[in-house]
């Protein structure tokens, strides 16, 4: 089952509608729930490798629906540390939990202070 | 820009909660809760697709017969009263116009049914021929609606509204469904058993609800497009353009050469000479998804071919598609790559069809 819309206080949003759980200097990074919605139902996301570098408003993944491919791009900026192999093997994840179980990559990021570039959740949701 | 028009259906699609699209100058639902789950209905159970926005060409006369062997590439003389038959609509040189139903409503009377995107061409191409013909040519597309109820339920969900006995396979009969006089063919492009049905533009609403009502799920052009493709329907503009003739698309059993139709000549010549590519079914068994325009490759990188149509296979679970590939590269098993935006993913032709709604894998 599709998750019901939300955009949790807790996380940064950019404006490609991706999201960043900062922990010290690891992100978390995933797409929104808006993101998804508009997507449709995810079929296929390969995650990045682990050590690439992601640039802050460059893509690093790719995740499909049936009919359409779209981009996701980093939040921020850094190196990956670790990916979500599950949702590679279970893509639907992103749709019914595009904020926990939908997480897509974790990145050591290069230049914390970027943080303060990413929107929060009321600011993000006045965007939509 | 032109406005986009809307099906008599419009209203029941928003209040469904449809997610609408352009879609050859119409404004169409392309999907309701999902593609998936309404590709994986209609195979299970039953969907229902608002096609309102094909075309009709009604032919009628004493020379109606006549102009359609004349413009259609199969052989029109077969098609008998309450009949229905597959070809396609070529110009002289072979290339396709359109891939069209032609059903037979009776003696003189023909139902020709379009493409959206192909439906005023057809008209004038068909306007055009018909002057040295005994016949008259109508533009039918605003006389009828068209609702396809497809999947194993589909003919048992109708026949409970139905006042008569459906058609079978790749026939049509006239019958009252859901209170209103309705054209019902038993045919469709998803695989499965089901029916077509025109009605009036009037009694769409009534139809749609009943349909709905009796169990039918609401399935938009997005489970369309992934329920044809896993049976290697063609769909026109991916798979068949101008610039493929029959032959190299996999359907010259719908050409019958000796009718003389527009475009027999070279499709013969086709025929006997054998085509450089040949439209071929894939799957990418191991990642990733195909798309359109996709260039296909061959195991020592070289160009062979192109992708025309390419979406994840809801019933499989794997990338699946068609694509136009070197001749000599395109029996089952052969192992080819796609390259899907730069990246090679291992392909593999297979024969048709992809999933078989008869013999589930």
């Amino acid at each position: 089952m599709a998750a019901e819309e939300s955009y949790p206080e807790d996380l940064k949003y950019h404006p490609e509608h991706d999201w960043a759980r900062i922990d010290g200097d690891v992100a978390t990074f995933g797409i929104t729930w808006y993101a998804q919605n508009s997507l449709g139902e995810v079929v296929f996301y390969e995650p990045p490798e682990i050590g690439a570098t992601v640039s802050k408003d460059e893509v690093y993944a790719e995740v499909e629906s049936v009919k359409a491919v779209s981009d996701v791009y980093a939040p921020l900026s850094g190196e990956v540390v670790e990916v979500n192999e599950g949702a590679g093997d279970s893509p639907e994840v992103l749709n019914e939990d595009p904020y926990g179980e939908g997480w897509l990559a974790k990145v050591k990021l290069s230049d914390p202070s970027e943080v303060d570039d990413l929107m929060d959740a009321a600011t993000y949701r006045d965007s939509l | 820009m032109t406005e986009l028009r809307r099906t008599p259906l419009f209203d029941a699609h928003v209040a469904a909660g449809a997610r609408l699209v352009p879609f050859a100058g119409w404004e169409m639902p392309v999907q309701y809760e999902g593609v998936g789950t309404e590709h994986l209905a209609v195979r299970s159970g039953c969907g229902v697709f608002d096609v309102s926005h094909m075309g009709e060409v009604e032919t009628s006369g004493p020379g109606a017969a006549d102009l359609l062997q004349r413009l259609l590439s199969n052989d029109v003389s077969k098609i008998d009263v309450g009949g229905a038959q597959y070809s396609v609509l070529c110009r002289e040189d072979g290339g396709v116009l359109d891939d069209l139903f032609t059903y037979r409503l009776s003696d003189d009377r023909y139902l020709t049914v379009t493409n959206a995107s192909n439906h005023q061409r057809d008209l004038e191409w068909f306007r055009k021929h018909a002057a040295d013909f005994d016949c008259e040519v109508e533009d039918r597309l605003a006389d009828w609606a068209m609702l396809a109820v497809q999947g194993p339920d589909a003919r048992g969900i109708v026949e409970g509204l139905a006042a008569g006995e459906l058609p079978r396979r790749f026939r049509t009969a006239s019958i009252d469904v859901a209170g209103a006089e309705c054209l019902v063919c038993g045919t469709g492009y998803t695989g499965e058993d089901g029916v077509e049905i025109l009605c009036p533009p009037e009694h769409a609403n009534a139809l749609w609800k009943a349909v709905v009502d009796a169990g039918a799920m609401p399935a938009g052009l997005g489970a369309r497009d992934t329920l044809r493709m896993e049976v290697c329907f063609h769909l026109y503009g991916n798979d068949l353009s101008e610039d493929r003739n029959p032959i190299e698309a996999g359907l010259g059993w719908c050409c019958k050469e000796e009718t003389g139709f527009i475009g027999s000549d070279p499709i013969a010549q086709a025929r006997a000479a054998g085509t450089a590519q040949k439209l071929a079914p894939f799957v990418l068994p191991e990642r990733g998804i195909a798309r359109q325009d996709n260039p296909v490759i061959d195991i020592d990188g070289e160009p062979v071919g192109v992708v025309t149509s390419g979406t994840h296979s809801p019933s499989l679970g794997y990338g699946i598609g068609m694509a136009y590939v070197r001749a000599d590269l395109t029996e089952p098993g052969t192992a080819l790559e796609i390259d899907v935006r730069g990246k090679h993913r291992a392909a593999r032709i297979e024969s048709r069809p992809l999933y078989d709604p008869a013999n589930p894998k």
